[in-house]
């Protein structure tokens, strides 16, 4: 890696430096705009103990999921777990831990820890369950809860197309979390569908700016679809 | 006669207004989107970074990159925008969603909402529900009067923990559609032959009935 040059050419390469207890930020909405390769290769890698934050777990087999097989995830931030019995189980007998939290407060714990704010107040889960423990302060006659901002170890970041100084651009609804992940972990790696010429891509149009990536590579998807609706 | 899903969605389908931005949540909800009138122009939002939802792809449209938050494939229409969750949630959060519609398992006379954990059963997560009714001023919430069993649903206080304190003020049940003021639920409408005593029956927290309730109207399908 030379200057500005952050492309890797292997998945191992990608994920080089991952170590067990470490905590993974992961883009992604369900299974769409999620960075399966670099999942895939956590799995590969087989390591254990780790902390993901991430707004889903995947599914059976799929995405985050393949994680739970040989239970390499020991606690999980996320606002939705409902898709997949795996992970139910681990849930059920104990193995795992789950830190459900609101999606938008999710979101903004990463654009926080990414943005160097240590916490944050939200009128989000005042008088819930998810305001336990956590200082409530009154502004302007309400009442808003103290969030503290994540970052992690890494960040794993699915994007559509990259040049080799980092920049990403995301495609359609693929994007959702992937920026906030990649500013909040101190290795951010995103894979992409495609690695661009220099300059091709309009600095104007730029979702992530290369400051945030530390490593490009291109991979191929297979961008499972979880609900296949259509219209005749 | 209770009304069926659709004629709730065509209910709520009527406090549309021209211009409006509306998060719709799964279920109920979601077919909001299949009654808003003709001539009208409403753009709705996917907590998943959309705002600007089209109707379904075709077979040859779909796309993996192009979902709503209840994961189904959807288009995006002409005027769309896309973003980051972050985005998306600083419009809600911000009070610039207009009209939110979602789905409860109780609601209370303090306006309390819960609907995303039931003690005892697998807990799932509560999404962008929490945030949802936090950052809106106008919500309306869709659901059963009350439960198979005949449990009333609206209650004078949530049994089950909360998504949110203090922030319902409209409810749609497939009975009857109340407001929520000063600690009581007020009957403003019911639905085509359902008797005002039935909605007294199934409503256990404080229900002021006024002298007219009138019925709803639906057009003969």
């Amino acid at each position: 890696m030379a200057g500005f040059d952050k492309r890797v050419y292997s998945y191992e390469e990608a994920m080089a430096g991952l170590e067990d207890g470490m905590t993974v930020i992961s883009g992604g909405f369900g299974l769409c705009g999620i960075p399966e390769n670099l999942i895939a290769e956590i799995q590969h890698r087989g390591t254990r103990d780790l902390t993901v934050v991430s707004n889903n777990c995947g599914v059976d087999g799929f995405g985050l999921g393949v994680l739970l097989v040989d239970r390499q995830i020991r606690k999980v931030v996320a606002s939705y777990v409902g898709e997949n019995a795996l992970f139910e189980k681990q849930l059920l007998s104990g193995e795992i831990e789950v830190v459900l939290t609101p999606q938008g407060t999710l979101a903004e714990k990463m654009r926080a820890g990414g943005a160097g704010i240590p916490a944050f107040f939200t009128a989000t889960g005042v008088g819930t369950p998810v305001a336990d423990g956590k200082e409530v302060r009154e502004f302007k006659g309400r009442q808003y809860l103290m969030e503290e901002s994540i970052t992690g170890d890494f960040a794993i970041v699915k994007g559509w197309k990259a040049d080799h100084f980092g920049n990403v651009v995301y495609r359609h609804t693929a994007q959702n979390f992937n920026p906030l992940a990649a500013t909040a972990g101190k290795i951010t790696v995103v894979e992409v569908e495609e690695i661009v010429e220099p300059g091709e891509l309009d600095p104007s149009q730029i979702h992530t700016p290369g400051i945030y990536v530390d490593r490009v590579i291109c991979g191929t998807f297979e961008k499972r679809i979880e609900q296949r609706t259509v219209r005749k | 006669m209770a009304l069926s899903r659709e004629q709730m969605a065509q209910r709520v389908a009527r406090e549309m207004q021209d211009g409006y931005y509306v998060n719709l949540g799964i279920g109920i909800p979601t077919l909001v989107a299949n009654y808003i009138p003709e001539g009208m122009e409403v753009m709705l939002q996917s907590e998943n970074g959309l705002l600007g939802m089209g109707a379904f792809p075709t077979d040859a449209e779909v796309d993996a990159d192009m979902i709503n938050a209840g994961k189904q494939t959807v288009t995006a229409r002409i005027g769309a925008s896309i973003f980051s969750s972050a985005e998306s949630f600083a419009m809600i959060r911000g009070g610039h969603i207009d009209l939110t519609v979602l789905g409860a398992f109780e609601v209370d006379v303090e306006g309390n909402i819960a609907s995303w954990m039931i003690p005892g059963k697998l807990v799932k997560g509560m999404g962008g529900a929490m945030d949802l009714v936090a950052g809106a001023d106008n919500i309306i919430v869709t659901m059963t009067h009350a439960s198979k069993d005949g449990e009333s649903k609206l209650l004078s206080r949530c049994s089950l923990p909360l998504t949110g304190a203090g922030c319902i003020k409209r409810v749609l049940t497939d009975l009857a559609y109340l407001e929520i003021q000063d600690g009581a639920f007020i009957l403003k409408e019911r639905a085509p032959g359902v008797s005002v005593e039935e909605i007294v029956a199934k409503t256990a927290g404080k229900l002021i009935v006024p002298d007219h309730v009138p019925e709803m109207q639906f057009a003969a399908q």
